[in-house]
């Protein structure tokens, strides 16, 4: 993706700027000195976007949970939250939805499927991006989602999972008499 | 992320031209040719007609669309995969394709859009007479 190599290429540019100076050394050593300076900076510089590449790619930032997957799986999750129900929304377009299996366990909600696209065989192929076969995703929901209360609807290619709170767990307005 | 690509090349060597303001979802492609023309099919989630927009102006072809999906009143996102809500992609044409002749169709989030060839570009078949 273009876009995120000129986030890292700009990245490295701000970093070279306080590459380390070894010139101070006078006589014929300068030149060599000249030499491994810019080699040794040209390299912590790749060693740097190396890993900046790695955070970035291995999301280090908070612990992975442990039924996550890699970034790009597909088809994108969003799991939206409020005090009376959780919401799933699956972005997978071109489905039909008689080949979604969706199962609520106690919180776990895993919704399996398969996507077929259509390809040509006489024809010459340029790009081929759209995921094409079985697909599974497993998401683990708040503790308090009720099994009984789920609603799955399919507009617009986004599969939409809505799951009720239990009633207790929701925040009741106590009045005073 | 506005990147042009051409149609009819594997790799991109193009930059980004646009600076970008909002951040846009990049949609996922399958582009083939035939004797006919060449076919464009995007997964464009959550775009409805009213929401697509697609515009040929003069070599380009944009592709662009908003996501709408229902929400509860103060949602609040636990997780997300997708983070933007609109998709964008453009596309460099090549001449020998008839612009005015695209047909574009949409179904469950799906894009798929023909471009023919002009006529005196498509491969004529030659038919060998046995008299």
């Amino acid at each position: 993706m273009p876009a995120r190599r000129t986030g890292v290429d700009r990245r490295v540019q701000g970093n070279s700027t306080r590459a380390p100076a070894r010139l101070t050394v006078t006589g014929g050593m300068k030149m060599f000195e000249n030499l491994t300076g810019l080699e040794g900076s040209l390299f912590s510089d790749l060693r740097r976007m190396q890993q900046d590449l790695e955070e970035i790619f291995s999301g280090r930032t908070s612990p992975a949970g442990i039924r996550s997957v890699a970034r790009g799986s597909y088809p994108p999750v969003n799991v939206g939250a409020t005090t009376e129900g959780v919401d799933v929304y699956l972005f997978a377009a071109g489905l039909d939805p008689k080949t979604l299996d969706i199962s609520l366990q106690q919180n776990l909600l895993t919704i399996a499927g398969e996507r077929t696209v259509d390809m040509p065989d006489s024809a010459q192929y340029y790009r081929r991006e759209r995921f094409s076969g079985p697909f599974r995703r497993a998401i683990s929901l708040p503790e308090d989602v009720d099994p009984d209360e789920v609603e799955a609807r399919y507009v617009d290619g986004i599969l939409h999972v809505a799951i009720q709170r239990r009633e207790t767990s929701r925040p009741r307005q106590i009045e005073v008499k | 992320m506005n990147d042009e690509t051409d149609m009819t090349t594997r790799e991109s060597g193009q930059v980004e031209k646009k600076p970008e303001n909002v951040q846009t979802l990049r949609p996922p492609v399958n582009i083939f040719e035939d004797s006919e023309g060449i076919t464009l099919e995007a997964d464009m989630p959550g775009v409805s007609k009213d929401r697509l927009q697609i515009q040929v102006d003069n070599d380009s072809l944009l592709i662009e669309g908003d996501v709408q999906f229902t929400m509860r009143e103060g949602m609040e996102a636990l997780y997300a995969d997708v983070n933007a809500t609109r998709f964008s992609r453009t596309f460099a044409l090549s001449r020998e394709l008839e612009t005015e002749g695209i047909d574009a169709s949409l179904r469950d989030g799906v894009l798929v859009l023909r471009i023919p060839k002009r006529a005196e570009v498509r491969p004529r078949k030659i038919e060998v007479r046995v008299d």
